[in-house]
């Protein structure tokens, strides 16, 4: 395979990754377009907190703040925070498990463009007569009376990009079944693996209630149907069970990954195994267990009655159980380790602490009677902020300083690294810790100004200040990443030099089939058993032989195009415009026309031949 | 096995959905799909039992007045044995008979667009006579939604079965349709279930009120 070597035009890279079906090549294309959202949903947050830095700002009017809280708590958790996670998923779970590809690998490509159009489709609500503004929990008693079309951007946005987000699920569950490598059983799996396993199942039963919530109130707004019309006897609390039946589990779907990613760095830069592997499994799963129990929190001012308080609240707090087993295997991996203060390993060592307190206050919230003082304030907003960004944020950090020269081969700056690291850390807490007080104070949320004299000047104040922090950490690390991909030093497999998960064993990046034999795993940690053994690679489990490899495709991107199409004809349909029905019948033409093509024409794959691997072997170092 | 290798009756394996690792993943893909079908119809479901009933005035026609069980009855009967001709399909398929499947395939495919037409009828009747719309009341529109959600997965069924149909008539089983024939019935069976529980929580639950 001479020709992998040779520099491609511009022209045809972006075609490469158009029609990519490559788990490594879609990680990447995750990782840039979750960053681009980060980015926006970043400048989202801080225009919030302009605005709120001193008492009756005008810099946004009371309408544009509801648009901008809205799209920062759809943006950050929809488009940046799961394609995010979904990026280290694509990146690192194959590779950990000793396979070449994902089960599905025309399916993984489908999940990204759809999440991507979906994306792109909400974000073009800015353009046409404003954004969403019911909040990101878009309550149907809000949404009903939202005038313009930024709901319906939220409705059809965030269903083109759920499908693709359910279908992705489904994908990793298969591929962890049925594709490990010999010897990779289910207790022998990297955390990582575990907690991408499981979060999978979350999102395979947790989306379809999201789905069937967005089509009621697209049935609502677009076609006068009346669930949450309760002049004509519908019920507006429908929609607060179904969307929190799926943005409870929602937020262990984010959270368990992050735990996945530091499970990983705590036993490579404390140099020992990670402590209680199997009781952290067992807190894995049973979190993804709980996490569907208790939805109803969100709801305890809602008038669901004490005995359904009593006992979701009993529940919420039980989730406390299995996440202290994991904290306390944590602090017991790093006790008597040999530690190492890496980047990846600052931001694990004040992930603890950080997300603690948002576990804390969790806690405090779960209390039912407690939590009518505390609905509705900044003390909730404080608490989500530390278990998100205290936990998924700083994961998603942590994760992108871990994995970049497994990603790209080459690794980032470890001083800029760190000063990323302080630099956010310190703004965080300056922002987020200040308003557990302002809650409790009285302040309550998603208000866009507050009055003088009420003691929330000071408070609102250091808040602001905190998110420039936050704002210049992030412009260090986009410094880092432009810096490092210039110069482009190659590493080799092991990067770090404590790898311990079969990714280590590969090179940086991997070649596009990842193994050329299939490993052996002989054990938990299974890199890390052989360089202890003094040997240099793994034991390969198979002879060399051809390889099997799917074929690029490029009607992944047409038929989530086709959905992006379909979805501005509905949207205009409301207005009664001409041209809006001829839109939607061609954008599903578009899509349901590609699958019927993905149907039909036969997509054997190819082989890559074993007088090419060999050839491989011989011009190594040529190859990238 | 390969997915392209030229098979008889006799190199037939006993389990062609299953006899390669993309056919082992297409298989447990798929009832992975059809579990979150299942949340999907369970939300449906809620929804429209806490809408039962609920409209605007006195005017409007309620569940017990509203339903036909015989006609409903005739429906749910061409749909079970749909369900069961496909099973025989299924059989014929894993005896390499591909003539015999489309066959038997091709009288699932005639029994549901016979209930499918049914249902079309259902609901100009229920439109027509009691005038219970999409928009006449959260009633109507729960009841449609789930109903219309379950004669949207038959309608799409009935395509998805005869594009395998004419695309593979003249060219028998091979390991790599085999598996598509497979999971096409696996949704068959599903949707099946959908409408036995239809029937249990819509209809029959609805005649006593």
């Amino acid at each position: 395979m001479s020709t992998y070597a040779q520099k491609k035009g511009f022209g045809a890279t972006l075609w490469d990754y158009l029609t990519t079906v490559d788990h490594k090549k879609i990680a990447i294309l995750y990782l840039i377009a979750g960053g681009f959202f980060f980015v926006v949903g970043g400048l989202e947050a801080v225009f919030i907190r302009i605005q709120l830095a001193v008492p009756n700002n005008d810099f946004v009017s009371a309408g544009l703040f509801n648009e901008i809280i809205t799209m920062h708590g759809t943006t950050m958790i929809f488009l940046a925070a799961m394609p995010l996670v979904f990026a280290f998923m694509n990146a690192v779970m194959p590779l950990q498990i000793g396979a070449r590809d994902v089960a599905f690998p025309f399916v993984n490509a489908l999940g990204f463009w759809l999440f991507f159009f979906g994306g792109v489709f909400l974000n073009l609500s800015w353009f046409f007569d404003g954004a969403p503004d019911a909040g990101w929990t878009s309550y149907a008693s809000l949404a009903m009376a939202s005038k313009g079309h930024g709901v319906d951007f939220y409705v059809l946005g965030l269903q083109i990009s759920g499908l693709g987000t359910l279908i992705g699920g489904i994908n990793f569950l298969v591929t962890i079944i049925n594709m490990r490598a010999p010897g990779m059983t289910y207790m022998r799996m990297p955390l990582f693996t575990w907690t991408t396993f499981v979060t999978s199942a979350l999102i395979l039963f947790a989306f379809p209630p999201l789905t069937v919530g967005l089509v009621l109130m697209m049935f609502d707004r677009m076609f006068g149907s009346n669930f949450f019309v309760t002049t004509m006897g519908g019920n507006t609390v429908i929609w607060e069970h179904l969307f929190w039946i799926f943005g409870h589990p929602e937020v262990y779907i984010l959270i368990l990954p992050a735990f996945g990613i530091f499970s990983e760095i705590f036993p490579m830069f404390s140099r020992k195994r990670l402590f209680g592997y199997s009781s952290m499994v067992f807190a894995t799963v049973l979190i993804g267990f709980l996490g569907f129990m208790v939805w109803a929190h969100h709801m305890f001012t809602t008038g669901l009655g004490p005995v359904a308080n009593a006992i979701f609240a009993v529940a919420t707090m039980a989730i406390g159980v299995p996440t202290g087993i994991k904290i306390f295997n944590w602090l017991f991996t790093i006790w008597g380790g040999s530690v190492k203060f890496t980047t990846p390993m600052h931001w694990a060592l004040a992930f603890i602490p950080s997300f603690l307190a948002g576990g804390v206050t969790g806690v405090m919230l779960a209390a039912a009677a407690a939590d009518y003082q505390y609905h509705d304030t900044y003390f909730v907003v404080a608490h989500f902020h530390y278990v998100i960004v205290g936990g998924v944020v700083f994961a998603i950090f942590a994760g992108t300083h871990l994995y970049w020269p497994k990603m790209f081969g080459t690794m980032l700056n470890e001083t800029l690294g760190k000063i990323t690291f302080w630099l956010f850390f310190i703004g965080f807490h300056m922002t987020f810790f200040i308003q557990h007080f302002l809650g409790l104070w009285g302040m309550p949320r998603r208000v866009f100004t507050y009055l003088p004299g009420q003691g929330f000047e000071t408070s609102n104040l250091i808040s602001s200040i905190g998110a420039v922090f936050m704002s210049l950490a992030v412009i260090v690390m986009l410094y880092n990443i432009i810096m490092t991909s210039v110069k482009n030093v190659k590493v080799g497999n092991d990067p770090w030099g404590d790898g311990r998960t079969l990714e280590w064993a590969l090179p940086s990046p991997p070649p596009f089939y990842n193994f050329k034999q299939l490993p052996l795993v002989r054990g938990l940690d299974a890199y890390w058993l052989e360089k202890m053994e003094g040997k240099k690679g793994m034991t390969p489990a198979e002879p060399l032989g051809d390889i099997h490899m799917p074929n690029s495709s490029f009607l992944p991107f047409v038929i989530a195009f086709g959905l992006f199409v379909a979805a501005f004809g509905a949207l205009f349909n409301m207005d009664d415009k001409a041209w809006s029905v001829p839109v939607i019948i061609i954008g599903l033409l578009i899509t349901f026309g590609a699958m019927f093509l993905r149907s039909v024409k036969d997509d054997h794959g190819f082989h890559i031949h074993k007088e090419e691997l060999m050839e491989d072997d011989n011009d190594k170092g040529v190859k990238a | 096995m390969h997915a392209e290798e030229k098979l008889t009756h006799e190199t037939w394996p006993a389990e062609p959905e299953k006899s390669t690792l993309e056919a082992k993943n297409k298989f447990l893909g798929f009832w992975f799909f059809l579990g979150g079908e299942t949340v999907l119809f369970a939300s449906l479901f809620a929804t429209y039992l806490a809408l039962k009933d609920k409209v605007p005035d006195t005017t409007h026609t309620l569940a017990k007045d509203l339903f036909d069980l015989p006609l409903t009855f005739v429906a749910t009967m061409l749909l079970l044995t749909s369900s069961l001709t496909s099973v025989y399909a299924m059989y014929h398929m894993k005896n390499f008979n591909a003539k015999k499947m489309n066959l038997w395939l091709i009288l699932t495919l005639l029994l549901g667009a016979a209930f499918l037409a049914l249902e079309v009828y259902e609901f100009s009747h229920y439109v027509h006579e009691y005038h219970h719309t999409f928009t006449s009341s959260a009633f109507g529109s729960a009841f449609y939604t789930l109903v219309g959600f379950h004669g949207a997965h038959v309608a799409f069924g009935l395509l998805w079965i005869t594009t395998l149909i004419v695309r593979n008539y003249n060219r028998g089983l091979d390991l790599y349709n085999a598996p598509k024939f497979y999971v096409a019935s696996l949704y068959w069976h599903f949707i099946d279930v959908v409408w036995v529980f239809i029937f249990t929580v819509v209809y029959l639950m609805g005649m006593v009120g």
